[in-house]
């Protein structure tokens, strides 16, 4: 594939993400924030987030596995992911943690474990996404070409 | 830096800004220290609170602003938030994914400069700069008022006092600097300490710190003022307004730890007689408690008259704001709702506005209690060592309902109150009583819809009144004193009548003001009644205030004062000290 197809392949992806909602203007924010002095930036981010939410994650499995859940913790884990996926631009994630919230103060144990199953599938969702989008960007730098800026143009 | 800032802080202003952020969240600690740099900040990232603190008393003028976010495992948002409020007095931001206006709310009351909603835009980082100018700003504000002061209280020779003074308006300011000018060669040293001055922050260093709470007990808290520490402390470059502050925060910290205290041991629902509006969430055990201790804080008025402590002060000091600061001190907390109110801390309506807020007066009232009675326990102080006289005025301001204080302020109400209280007792200077009915016909007049202001009031001036009388004699020394027990007593009176004054209406002031400073300036001091010299007086009378009446206290309660720096020494004082 040549350069400028790729170049307009990765467009074209990248929007369809913003489309559907898996990612917001933060990931935008973040794209714009790299530069030549920390070219590898939204990747080292998302890296971290990926890492940091899939504790957190396994800290929401293990907590409502318990014999009494304690739903403060609960709640607690899926505030710090909602403020983690934020930061990416994780949207859905974001939204998916906010109805998981409320499940929380409902107490209601059923609902969480579906409510951690959304989160889980929207999570792996956006990870996919984005380990496409990177390869896209690193097949096009390979090729000697350069990564267009995002434009947020919806 | 892409954005092509060489040197920090030698460029443009809000270049090299040195920000510390503090988030438990590693992916937005990375993300904001890009943003920042961005903004050409000089960035450090903390993923702990303790952390955070950790460095920030390590490096005190290291840093120029916080930003926080509110969740973390290991500290609340909110008490680190205080905690630097108080300790380094830096603006705070907070940040969180939650934008509930209650906790924005919590946020404004317990500090914060400023609440960022995640996910946060570079433009908002841009700006941050403000908050650290502001305060800069208002520190400078601080001193010129302490400056303006000076001048006013030297200016006001009890022949211009004056009935037609009553009215504290803008006009009267500028008389007031005029006068001020006019009175400069009076105390040019003075003038020299503060206009010299200009709000160069001072640091205080566990060591400094270490310095002025030995000088303070050295002095004893019954005679304590910035002159005197600031002498002990023999420190150069330490100027006596730069004492005096940090001694105000001192107190208000102790007394704000105090209240927590109090709180805790839940002091009851003693009788919140005199403080009808006093709602402050901090404050609300701590009016039970004062309320109890009126009495005691009367009868050890009466022995604290005898003590001479005040008139120390008084002779000592005829243009010192020590004696000044006896009076205002309990006004610290009243101060801060004064603040929240108007930002400009010399306008007097600011305070007025504030007393409406009354819980600030309240909370003068309380600590005054709190002295009585709490005394031994806790010793906050002992904790946080490092905890700058700052930090007590943040407390303070966090305390009463939330409004952000600025001290100025504080010290406008202070003054007013101290006109009440004295009435207009230009002519002579132990004239205590007639101040106390002219608070009262004033609050009458003033206050019609708060009829349980004036009951107060009513009451309180007889307190006052009999005060009053035991100081009868008039020898210099007591009359120095007088005022000093008047306002003690007045502090309370103060409180309610705040409270009334202010919910009436913000005209009403000025005259009160007039009465008040009669009361309080017995001798050099009845200029002040002007509510002009409001502020700056009230910083004056914060210092000096707050010192003597917990020593005053202090030494009825407890007898072993004299011990060397301990920091649980210093609840017990400015406890009682900040009664007001």
């Amino acid at each position: 594939m040549e350069l400028g197809q790729m170049q307009g392949r990765l467009a074209e992806f990248t929007k369809s993400l913003y489309m559907e909602g898996i990612l917001d203007a933060q990931f935008l924010q973040l794209q714009q924030l790299q530069d030549e002095s920390n070219p590898d930036f939204v990747v080292e981010v998302v890296s971290l987030f990926f890492e940091d939410s899939e504790k957190l994650l396994n800290d929401i499995a293990r907590a409502l596995d318990q014999q009494s859940v304690d739903f403060k913790r609960v709640d607690a884990h899926v505030h710090q992911l909602k403020g983690s996926s934020a930061s990416v631009g994780a949207q859905r994630v974001k939204n998916a943690c906010v109805a998981f919230r409320n499940c929380c103060e409902e107490q209601n144990v059923e609902g969480c474990l579906r409510c951690l199953q959304q989160v889980k599938q929207e999570h792996y969702l956006v990870k996919n996404k984005l380990e496409t989008l990177f390869r896209l960007e690193q097949q096009i730098v390979a090729a000697g070409g350069s990564v267009p800026m995002a434009e947020m143009t919806f | 830096m892409e954005n092509g800032f060489s040197s920090p802080r030698s460029e443009s202003f809000p270049a090299g800004l040195r920000v510390l952020v503090v988030d438990d969240d590693p992916t937005w600690l990375k993300i904001l220290e890009k943003m920042l740099k961005k903004c050409s900040y000089e960035v450090t990232i903390c993923g702990l609170a303790r952390e955070a603190l950790k460095l920030l008393r390590e490096r005190k003028d290291g840093y120029d602003i916080v930003i926080s976010d509110v969740n973390m495992p290991d500290m609340d948002g909110f008490k680190l938030l205080e905690h630097v409020g108080l300790e380094m007095d830096l603006p705070v931001i907070m940040m969180s994914v939650d934008g509930e206006t209650s906790r924005v709310m919590k946020g404004v009351q317990h500090g914060a400069c400023d609440y960022l909603l995640k996910p946060i835009r570079m433009k908002e980082l841009r700006n941050i700069w403000q908050h650290v100018f502001r305060k800069k700003i208002h520190e400078i504000r601080d001193i010129e008022h302490h400056e303006s002061f000076e001048g006013i209280r030297l200016s006001i020779n009890g022949s211009e006092f004056s009935d037609d003074c009553i009215m504290f308006s803008g006009e009267d300011l500028t008389s007031f600097k005029k006068r001020k000018d006019f009175q400069n060669k009076y105390d040019e040293r003075d003038y020299g300490d503060h206009s010299s001055t200009k709000k160069h922050r001072v640091v205080w260093s566990v060591d400094l710190h270490q310095k002025f709470v030995k000088a303070v007990n050295q002095i004893g808290f019954d005679k304590v003022g910035p002159k005197k520490i600031l002498d002990l402390m023999n420190v150069p470059w330490l100027t006596r307004e730069n004492v005096a502050s940090h001694l105000q925060k001192y107190r208000l910290y102790l007394i704000r730890l105090q209240k927590e205290n109090d709180l805790k041991a839940s002091f009851g629902g003693i009788k919140h007689s005199d403080v009808p509006s006093k709602d402050t969430s901090g404050g609300f055990g701590l009016q039970s408690s004062i309320h109890t201790n009126q009495n005691d804080v009367a009868n050890d008025r009466d022995q604290f008259s005898g003590s001479n402590f005040y008139g120390q002060d008084l002779d000592a000091k005829n243009h010192d704001g020590d004696r000044e600061e006896i009076v205002l001190e309990p006004k610290p907390d009243s101060k801060k709702p004064l603040t929240a109110d108007v930002p400009d801390p010399q306008d007097t309506r600011c305070s007025q506005m504030s007393f409406d807020h009354s819980s600030a007066s309240l909370g003068s009232d309380v600590n005054y209690t709190e002295f009585d009675c709490s005394i031994p326990k806790q010793y906050p102080w002992s904790e946080c060592p490092e905890v700058q006289s700052k930090q007590e005025h943040k407390l303070l301001l966090q305390l009463e309902d939330g409004f952000s204080q600025q001290l100025p302020c504080v010290p406008q109400h202070y003054i007013e109150i101290d006109q009440l209280q004295s009435g207009r007792d230009i002519s002579s200077p132990i004239k205590n009583e007639p101040v106390l009915v002219r608070c009262k016909s004033h609050r009458e007049s003033h206050i019609s819809p708060k009829e349980t202001a004036i009951d107060d009031f009513s009451v309180q001036p007889k307190s006052l009144t009999a005060y009053h009388q035991s100081f009868e004699p008039s020898s210099t020394a007591i009359s120095s004193m007088k005022p000093q027990a008047v306002d003690l007593s007045c502090i309370t009176d103060l409180e309610s009548c705040q409270r009334n004054l202010i919910s009436p209406t913000d005209s009403t002031f000025p005259p009160f003001n007039e009465d008040l400073t009669v009361c309080w300036l017995q001798g050099d001091f009845l200029n002040k009644n002007f509510g002009l010299p409001n502020m700056e007086f009230a910083d004056y009378s914060d210092h000096g205030f707050v010192a003597d009446i917990p020593v005053h206290l202090y030494d009825t309660l407890t007898s072993d004062y004299e011990c060397p720096y301990d920091p649980t020494e210093y609840p017990i004082v400015d406890q009682g000290l900040f009664i007001l």
